[in-house]
């Protein structure tokens, strides 16, 4: 076998392993293969690929010694993983009590309607995705979201769209500039 | 073991100190309605029917994960008991799509059993109807997630009777289903090893032999008693 160029996901090294793999071996190294550190070991490999796939949960499950179906369960309950690869922007909308009473659920219809998309699903240009959470558990701020991580509080729907739409044009301005 | 008392609908009963009220219940023939509990597999007190009332409890309490104490005074049955336990069957029959009369299960179903022996004959919630599917692609065996209950004998049997833990559950509230492997086509499932215990568990015609057609498919869960005292006690009751 020849050895890697530049790591990428094809690329295996000399013994065989996927490259693409070496920060999750790093986190399952850190918690010692144990059993209990699945949502820690789930919780790098998201941050590192955006999404999991099923390359990824199959990986963890036999570095753990896990059954498939658990490691699929827990991925799917916990809002923070997601199996769909994400939109350039990830906008989450809070729809806990305090968030939905303020109008957090007509925040989501429109943003709906603004970007011709369901909650849950990304835009097919790619560049948005939308999804809801249950409680972010920051209800002073109702309603907030998050937008690529960053919180923001005391939404209305035009402030956000705002913040949307200011995102999209400094990364096609940005694109300006390199040409 | 040490033996405890308890009073169970005004009657003094003693039951073996860290037996549930439900086992002790059983042992005396009060009789309580059960879904996701089955002689044999862990408690889950996830179908609520076995709820009691317990005095000094606010609230009522699933006595199949609820230890029987000393001087406990528990109530099985009265008016609001027994009225929500048909609450909850109607909720269960508005959850997913529970139509007897194409049923594999019909007549053999326990939904269906429990349902007519606590008198809930209709159903007053909306029907939810979802969209689920039905995966034939194993050689032997059938789920149809129409008529699963999410009561997960299946889930348990398979993890702590047979060892294999092909299924677990995905998702959660009313998006949660029962998967084999990484959700995928239980056909395809490299862990399944084709024993069959969940279908034979199953309360539901969720899970169901290749082949049977309406009301054909009759199961027989006390297979399990057997082999856990097999494994156990080296005994083999026929």
């Amino acid at each position: 076998m020849t050895a890697p160029t530049a790591p990428s996901t094809k690329i295996n090294d000399d013994t065989g392993h996927d490259l693409k793999f070496q920060l999750i071996d790093k986190a399952l190294k850190k918690c010692q293969f144990q059993q209990d550190a699945l949502i820690e070991v789930l919780h790098t490999a998201q941050e590192t690929f955006g999404h999991l796939d099923e390359e990824i949960l199959d990986y963890v499950s036999l570095q753990l010694k896990l059954p498939p179906s658990w490691v699929y369960g827990v991925a799917t309950f916990y809002n923070f993983f997601t199996l769909d690869p994400q939109g350039e922007h990830v906008c989450v909308v809070c729809l806990g009590t305090a968030c939905y009473v303020k109008g957090a659920g007509e925040i989501v219809t429109r943003l709906e309607e603004e970007f011709s998309i369901k909650a849950g699903a990304t835009t097919e240009d790619g560049n948005l995705s939308l999804l809801t959470a249950r409680c972010l558990g920051n209800c002073s701020l109702a309603p907030m979201l998050t937008l690529d991580g960053e919180v923001h509080g005391k939404q209305t729907a035009e402030s956000v769209i705002a913040a949307l739409k200011a995102k999209t044009t400094q990364k096609a301005a940005l694109e300006e500039e390199k040409v | 073991m040490p033996v405890i008392t308890l009073t169970i609908n005004d009657e003094l009963v003693s039951a073996r100190s860290g037996q549930s009220i439900l086992e002790a219940c059983r042992d005396h023939d009060i009789q309580l309605p059960t879904l996701c509990y089955l002689d044999g597999l862990s408690a889950r007190g996830g179908c609520r029917l076995c709820l009691v009332d317990v005095a000094g409890s606010p609230r009522l309490l699933p006595a199949c994960t609820t230890e029987a104490l000393e001087n406990m005074v528990v109530t099985t049955h009265n008016e609001k008991i027994d009225r929500y336990r048909r609450m909850i069957l109607e909720l269960t029959f508005a959850e997913r799509n529970h139509t007897c009369a194409v049923c594999v299960s019909n007549e053999n179903c326990e939904l269906q059993s429990l349902a007519a022996e606590l008198g809930m004959d209709h159903v007053r919630y909306d029907y939810l109807n979802p969209e689920l599917n039905l995966d034939t692609s194993h050689e032997r065996y059938g789920v149809d997630h129409n008529r699963c209950l999410l009561c997960l004998r299946c889930v348990r049997v398979c993890d702590e009777v047979e060892g294999a833990h092909t299924w677990d559950v995905m998702g959660r509230g009313v998006e949660s289903r029962v998967i084999t492997d990484l959700n995928r086509p239980w056909g395809d499932s490299e862990s399944c090893t084709d024993c069959g215990k969940c279908v034979e568990v199953c309360p539901t015609g969720a899970l169901f032999d290749k082949g049977s057609s309406v009301a054909e498919m009759k199961k027989e869960a006390s297979f399990l008693r057997r082999i856990l005292d097999g494994r156990e006690k080296r005994q083999w009751q026929r």
